[in-house]
């Protein structure tokens, strides 16, 4: 059997096997967590930056204790943030929290009822990161204006979403998606609203570089199987892209011969 | 002048705390059960970095932020 190739995945310098990248949220337990993370493969992990709960077990067991910094590459996002000042707080801190690593997923929010990317306050909050030498992977609605926007001004990954945040609602505008990946010379993720394998695997078959999810691992009624599945359906979609798709056609072309038939 | 046993008040996480008056960013940490734990410090919307907490005193008033990694996506 042939082995096959493929091309690097290179974020900020650095080349990783795995397109698929997860978040830790949403889990029942750190265990399931863990778990759930390891069958997928992925080696970029997400995770939030929160206040401590103060006056409770400090021994209680830290999410960093299960997804090790020295295993994954941990990606910080920016959830929660509404302007681009707590955005870039929250950058900061977490390259406090993992010791100067400075690869950030931003994403600034419009409201609580859509989770859409405030591209306004995205903008401004990246110029200040990137002046400040993050390195730094932008969530950011499906306008290629604003993609290309984001990729001119030093973002090292565009990651458009696919449909809301959790929705499950897979990639409502493909044919978006595959302009901004056209256009765009750093990677690009589809990075909210996968909900199943087919539309991990649709990302990739348009030519996007990774997939980030999330809530479809988390709430699929058996987390590890869908971690798999969702593994493969990269795979699966990679392959396909890199393989070109045969040309549609309106009629159908028979698979076995016509010549030789026992009735021709 | 501060008395040694003379209390402050901080806002910590959003919530007002009362702490012992000439005492260290670092001193509150451990205070707090938190010393050694993988976290983040924030005064006054500046990071103090961890080298740093030893050598940052406390004021009146100091908003402090104590953050850590949690599950997200």
């Amino acid at each position: 059997m042939t082995q096959l190739t493929d091309t690097p995945f290179t974020i900020a310098g650095r080349d990783f096997r795995s397109r698929l990248l997860v978040g830790t949220g949403k889990y029942k337990d750190f265990t399931e967590t863990g778990a759930a993370i390891a069958q997928s493969g992925a080696e970029i992990v997400t995770f939030a930056v929160r206040r401590t709960n103060l006056g409770q077990d400090a021994d209680a067991p830290n999410l960093l204790d299960v997804i090790s910094p020295k295993q994954y590459t941990l990606l910080p996002n920016t959830a929660g943030c509404y302007n681009a000042k707590d955005a870039v707080r929250t950058c900061r801190l977490a390259r406090e929290l993992l010791d100067g690593h400075n690869l950030v997923k931003l994403e600034v929010l419009g409201d609580d009822h859509t989770l859409y990317p405030n591209v306004v306050e995205t903008l401004k909050a990246a110029e200040t990161l990137l002046a400040d030498g993050f390195d730094v992977m932008v969530y950011t609605s499906d306008d290629p204006i604003v993609a290309r926007e984001l990729e001119a001004m030093g973002c090292c990954a565009i990651m458009p979403l696919g449909s809301l945040i959790g929705s499950g609602h897979g990639i409502q505008n493909p044919h978006n998606v595959r302009l901004i990946v056209e256009q765009s010379r750093v990677p690009v993720l589809v990075d909210a609203g996968i909900g199943t394998a087919s539309d991990a695997a649709m990302a990739m078959e348009l030519g996007c570089d990774g997939v980030l999810l999330n809530t479809a691992i988390a709430h699929a009624r058996d987390p590890l199987r869908m971690a798999n599945a969702m593994k493969l359906a990269v795979e699966a979609g990679r392959d396909a892209f890199l393989a070109g798709r045969m040309p549609r056609r309106q009629s159908a072309d028979p698979s076995s011969p016509f010549a030789g038939r026992i009735n021709g | 002048m501060s008395t040694p046993n003379e209390s402050i008040q901080l806002t910590l996480n959003g919530e007002p705390y009362a702490m012992t008056a000439g005492l260290t960013a670092a001193d509150l940490i451990e205070q707090l059960g938190l010393g050694g734990r993988r976290i983040a410090v924030e005064i006054n919307e500046q990071i103090v970095p961890k080298s740093q907490l030893a050598a940052t005193p406390l004021a009146a008033g100091d908003q402090i932020e104590v953050v850590h990694a949690i599950g997200g996506g």
